[in-house]
């Protein structure tokens, strides 16, 4: 904070508006400290640990070493990066072509399709998750029915328990309720593009191409770094689809690093280990977002 | 160069239709809970998907309410409330202290927060539960309400909408002799209702919709919510889609008539909350 500004006031003031804020702050931290912090710090210590239902001894780093001689979290990890891998670039691409293409509709559509592309996250996991369960469903589900009718597919497939489909679904179904927000933010920040820039390149002969990549992009690109960050932390926590729809199954094939941290820590008691893959997972997360937001705002041109 | 703005070109006429194909797409597995929820067995399960129930019928519900359906439902009300009100309050009242106030260990208190939001906040769960077996809360609605008014999000957002403060208000009602409490409720709060309404619509719907927490925190068949209760009638009765749907229906319906509603406030919120602070 602003040191001279703190000096030009008297030290009773400055005490004074401390103790004020505090008593302000107060009920705020006092949620975030005991249930955000302290399990945070829990899950950092415990990671150090044996951790089970019966014993509790420090082993250093050893499960973050077994982490990496451990075939089905690697391969957890490795389905984890195809599902970030596919998910964010084309939640990031497709919702800035929706929300550029619908931000100059007229007011009461543009809200309309807002609304439409938002229900999958309204819906609520659950609910969509089951009804994609049913469609996806080998003889009752709606996929089976309409591709074999129209000859793209000659046998019936079951999506989920295939372990050539079984992500690919898992990722489909993330995309659709992971849209939703950045299509908002996206309409907003276009809505704030400075117009007298947009007209000023037009009448310069600027096509729309180089209008949008000189001007609109770089306005929007805090836009870009936020959507890209929460995508990115929602398709590396991606659980509930995985524990509702496969169990992690075919094979493995659809484990992720977040169930599988839940199969070590509540199907075998492992917490130690579940906690060391989490905060492995955290630094992982750390790093990209540091990386991303290193890399836009080199972009940008100030 | 012609001022096509109203211009109709190849290229607008594809997005629309893109666009609309797309809307039909994403609405469709809605459409599928709502009518799947009035199918009969026969219906459900036959081999050529009939679009529209031929033969409409509320079995499924009926039988669904058979299940404490109407518990799980209000628990995830009283849930969703209490989140609701108790991150209103906590965090109308921090966003005010950290937009408005200097004080000592401001930038490390508002770091905290920030840092904390960008951590995956599911991956401490595991000690979460632990803390909420320690002080005897596990197995009720409180291990879900206390860790979901905790997130940092609100008071960032409240953050920002106490940014739009005019200090020389806050500086009047000072002169005035009106003290802090008194400041807050009468100064601050008119200006930063909106702010609030945005997020209370937020915070009901997140906690609504949080599977996980729930999934972690909850087991006994008293507190359990709306999302549970269908997962456990998917793994109960996997193949019994109507009684799904139903459910589903049930989960889905009340929280997005709540989105229409104050879906104007509910996109204030998320886009104000993305702004950089």
């Amino acid at each position: 904070m602003d040191m001279k500004k703190v000096h030009k006031r008297s030290k009773a003031l400055v005490i004074r508006e401390t103790v004020v804020s505090y008593i302000f702050l107060a009920p705020a931290l006092f949620f975030f400290l005991g249930f955000v912090i302290v399990p945070m710090g829990m899950c950092l210590v415990t990671s150090f640990f044996n951790y089970t239902m019966t014993d509790f001894t420090f082993i250093g780093f050893d499960n973050y070493i077994r982490m990496f001689q451990d075939e089905v979290f690697l391969k957890a990890l490795v389905n984890t990066f195809i599902i970030v891998g596919v998910s964010v670039p084309a939640v990031v691409i497709f919702s800035l072509w929706v929300g550029a293409s619908i931000y100059k509709m007229k007011a009461f559509t543009r809200s309309f399709y807002r609304c439409i592309f938002y229900l999958p996250v309204v819906t609520g996991t659950v609910a969509v998750t089951v009804v994609w369960k049913w469609m996806f469903n080998k003889y009752t589900g709606l996929f089976n029915h309409v591709l074999l009718g129209a000859g793209i597919i000659d046998e019936r497939i079951n999506w989920l328990g295939d372990e050539r489909f079984a992500l690919a679904c898992i990722i489909l179904i993330l995309f659709t309720t992971s849209i939703g927000q950045p299509i908002v933010l996206y309409i907003a920040a276009l809505g704030n593009v400075d117009t007298s820039l947009l007209e000023a390149a037009e009448v310069d002969g600027a096509t729309k191409l180089q209008t949008f990549w000189r001007i609109t992009w770089p306005s929007i690109m805090p836009t870009t770094l936020y959507v890209l960050v929460i995508t990115m932390i929602n398709s590396f926590q991606c659980y509930a689809l995985i524990q509702l729809l496969t169990s992690g199954g075919p094979n493995n094939a659809t484990q992720t690093i977040m169930y599988y941290i839940y199969y070590q820590a509540f199907r075998l008691y492992d917490y130690g280990y579940g906690n060391a893959m989490g905060i492995f997972l955290a630094i992982i997360i750390a790093i990209l977002s540091a990386i991303q937001f290193k890399v836009t705002n080199s972009g940008k041109v100030d | 160069m012609n001022k096509g703005v109203n211009k109709i070109t190849p290229y607008k006429i594809f997005v629309i239709v893109v666009i609309a194909v797309l809307a039909v797409l994403f609405t469709f597995p809605l459409y599928w809970i709502l009518t799947g929820s009035l199918k009969d067995p026969i219906a459900i399960n036959a081999a050529v998907p009939q679009w529209w129930p031929l033969e409409p019928t509320l079995d499924n519900y009926v039988r669904l309410f058979e299940k404490p359906a109407f518990l799980w439902l209000m628990n995830t009300v009283f849930m969703a409330v209490m989140s609701m009100i108790l991150t209103c309050i906590t965090a109308a009242l921090a966003g005010y202290a950290l937009a408005k106030k200097r004080f000592i260990g401001q930038t490390l208190v508002f770091s905290l927060f920030v840092c904390a939001m960008a951590l995956p906040k599911q991956v401490v769960l595991i000690p979460l539960l632990k803390e909420m077996a320690f002080l005897g809360l596990h197995d009720t609605i409180w291990a879900v309400i206390l860790p979901t008014v905790g997130w940092p999000f609100g008071v960032f957002l409240m953050k920002q909408f106490s940014e739009t403060i005019p200090s020389e208000l806050l500086e009047a009602a000072r002169i005035d002799g009106a003290g802090e409490l008194k400041t807050f409720l009468t100064v601050v709060l008119p200006i930063i209702k909106p702010g609030i309404g945005a997020l209370a619509i937020f915070t009901f719907i997140t906690s609504w919709n949080e599977y996980f927490l729930q999934l972690i925190m909850l087991n006994s068949q008293e507190v359990l919510t709306i999302s549970l209760g269908i997962a456990k009638l998917q793994a109960e009765m996997a193949s019994d889609f109507g009684l799904i749907m139903a459910g589903a229906a049930l989960a889905a319906v009340p929280i997005i008539t709540v989105f229409l509603m104050f879906q104007k406030y509910f996109t204030q919120g998320i886009t104000m909350g993305a702004v950089k602070g």
